[in-house]
């Protein structure tokens, strides 16, 4: 897109970040009371909604259940409104299935389901306003649902999106930078570990700048991981004292 | 139909043939299989042959209204079907997540790496562009169907040449391939897709995997570039946990592996333009093999031959075998026969038997009443 200055020379993006900064990161719990575990959370201006319910029986065809391991059922999906323009088909697209494939994937190697044999968990999520970074919001909100939940994971699970503009690692893309037809790497991390649970990248980025964007994207999934510890942890404190006393 | 399950046996089988570093085919761990691409008769068809993993893609194109949002761009639209004659698993008309994720692999792969020049494509711009369909179908699965079909669609759109347009005001004339020559698309870079299946928790991997290989395998890593080692795309899938390292490990083997396989992607297409200037037959039909039954053949089995000697001199040791004794002209005694403990008569014990010795006398078994046998040939006994 011609005239849209991705990094300015004194360093500034479009939102007036700086390179390496990330967007406000706001999240609450509990927004439901029916599901088992639910949360809302905004990142920058994406907004994003995750209901849990689980571990229950397999629903449906029981040949789907394991023996051993609890099933992961995720379902992704964008709100109409959430786009510029009205979005037609909200889920069953290739996009939108390639999504939920994703995330299914990302929680069944983050989640101990070996603890819940023949079991299911339902993770829905659905974008509210998508600002750049719908799936690292997707997967923060679930990562926060399933805390709430209560279903036990071996770390928090964090993503973010890193960019390549000019040389520069830019941290947590909002639409305008994504679409500008740049690299965007989405990155879903286990912070204590530093394994890698998703990697995605498209559009073109020369072998040699790899590492400088994977650390770049790495360090802003770490600085999400300690804003979803403070969220879990003021919120269990705000349950206590509601229901002390 | 189902497909058969992976048996336990073959599954622990094969893990443990990947932690010792052997594949079912003897290839190494970074080694891909054999790759042979042909062109078939019109232009913008190709066949891909990875092993025996075979993929066909055809491209066409349309003219049609562009899309709202890009009035100057032509559009690309992927698709790729599995068909039930790749395998007994795929089913018509079932969307199965091995299809979405092919699918949409491809599409990233081709379409947000911009390899083709799309403004090129357009005719009239907000009325009519050039919509290039690509189709892959697979004719067989035995393994990687992602690089074969990148290979696969890749190629085919080098190869294929659109109608030259001629533009009059408002009036499009559409030369058909007679009048004039068509035009090859404009391609920007080549980007392939490159494979790495992880095993054991992340501390295996392998490149090109076949089709058992790919059963067992915990997940998937496809990192597309170009030779001018570009990553066009990197998806990680199967919820693997992986390390920046091998992430930075496997783009450089895949840049290495990208840079041969483009090579051969323009030998083929070199060696098929050359035969259709020069007037000689090409299509799938001449690319087939001419398989004619003139003898019994067996494929040669490789055999290990490292320490044959050695293992051939010390059973020799084992065992002294001694020189052959000449008995008589064109006899020859090796060793002693032992004794024939059939049970048979005494006198026939006494007699020394052995095995390699002609007899001397004819022996004569008749049933003929007469009192004397005349036998003829008797030199022939």
């Amino acid at each position: 897109m011609a005239g849209l200055e991705l990094l300015s020379d004194q360093g500034y993006r479009l939102d007036g970040r700086k390179a390496s900064e990330l967007r406000k990161v706001q999240a609450r719990m509990s927004v439901f009371a029916q599901a088992d575990g639910s949360a809302y959370l905004e990142q920058g201006n994406t907004k994003a909604l995750a209901v849990v319910y689980g571990p229950h029986e397999t629903r449906g065809s029981r040949s789907k259940s394991l023996h051993d391991r609890a099933v992961i059922n995720c379902q992704y999906s964008m709100a109409t409104f959430s786009t510029a323009e009205r979005k037609r088909r909200p889920h069953g697209d290739r996009k939108s299935s390639e999504m939920s494939l994703h995330l299914k994937q990302t929680f069944e190697a983050a989640v101990l389901t070996e603890l819940y044999p023949r079991s299911q968990i339902d993770i829905y999520v659905k974008i509210l306003q998508a600002d750049g970074g719908n799936y690292s919001a997707c997967v923060n909100a679930a990562t926060l649902a399933l805390v709430d939940a209560g279903i036990p994971m071996r770390d928090y699970v964090c993503a973010c999106t890193a960019g390549f503009v000019e040389d520069t690692p830019l941290a947590d893309l909002c639409h305008a930078e994504e679409s500008g037809g740049g690299t965007a790497l989405a990155l879903a991390l286990l912070p204590r570990s530093g394994n890698i649970a998703l990697l995605q990248m498209d559009a073109r980025l020369h072998q040699d700048h790899l590492d400088a964007l994977i650390e770049a994207a790495m360090t802003a999934c770490k600085g999400v991981s300690k804003v979803l510890d403070g969220v879990v942890r003021q919120h269990l404190e705000e349950v206590s004292v509601l229901t002390r006393d | 139909m189902r497909d058969t399950p992976l048996s336990n046996c073959e599954r622990r089988f094969l893990l443990k043939a990947v932690e010792e570093k052997k594949r079912l085919d003897g290839r190494q761990t970074y080694d891909y299989r054999n790759i042979k691409i042909t062109f078939g008769t019109d232009y913008g068809c190709c066949i891909v042959e990875l092993g025996r993993t075979r993929v066909l893609c055809q491209v066409s194109c349309e003219l049609v209204p562009p899309k709202d949002s890009r009035p100057t761009e032509g559009i690309m639209f992927f698709n790729l079907e599995l068909s039930p004659m790749a395998s007994p698993a795929f089913e018509p008309n079932r969307q199965s997540e091995l299809l979405v994720m092919l699918n949409r692999q491809l599409e990233r792969c081709l379409r947000n790496s911009k390899c083709i020049d799309t403004e090129s494509l357009c005719v009239v711009s907000g009325e009519k562009v050039w919509q290039i369909r690509v189709d892959v179908h697979v004719l067989n699965h035995d393994g990687n169907l992602m690089d074969a079909a990148s290979i696969a669609a890749i190629s085919a759109l080098s190869h294929f040449r659109r109608p030259d347009v001629a533009i009059q005001g408002r009036d499009i004339t559409v030369f058909s391939p007679e009048e004039r020559d068509p035009i090859p698309l404009s391609i920007y870079h080549m980007p392939i897709c490159v494979s790495f299946a992880f095993f054991l928790q992340g501390s295996y991997l392998l490149v090109d995997p076949c089709e058992r290989e790919e059963r067992v395998k915990d997940g998937l890593l496809v990192i597309a570039m170009n030779k001018h080692r570009e990553i066009c795309s990197i998806q990680s899938s199967g919820g693997i946990m992986l390390l920046k390292d091998q992430v930075l490990r496997c783009s450089k083997i895949a840049s290495v592996k990208v840079s041969e396989i483009t090579e051969l992607i323009n030998k083929a297409l070199e060696n098929d333009r050359k035969i259709r200037k020069e007037g000689g037959k090409f299509g799938f039909a001449e690319s087939m093999p001419k398989e004619r039954i003139t003898a019994l053949k067996r494929d040669e089995a490789p055999v290990e031959m490292t320490d044959v000697k050695e293992t051939a001199s010390e059973i020799n040791i084992l065992r002294s075998v001694s020189s052959p004794v000449l008995v008589a002209m064109g006899t020859a005694q090796v060793g002693e026969g032992i004794v024939n403990s059939w049970g048979l008569d005494e006198d026939e014990e006494d007699e020394p038997q052995t095995e390699d010795t002609k007899t001397d006398e004819v022996m004569v078994i008749s049933d003929s009443e007469e009192e004397e046998v005349v036998i003829l040939n008797e030199e022939a006994q």
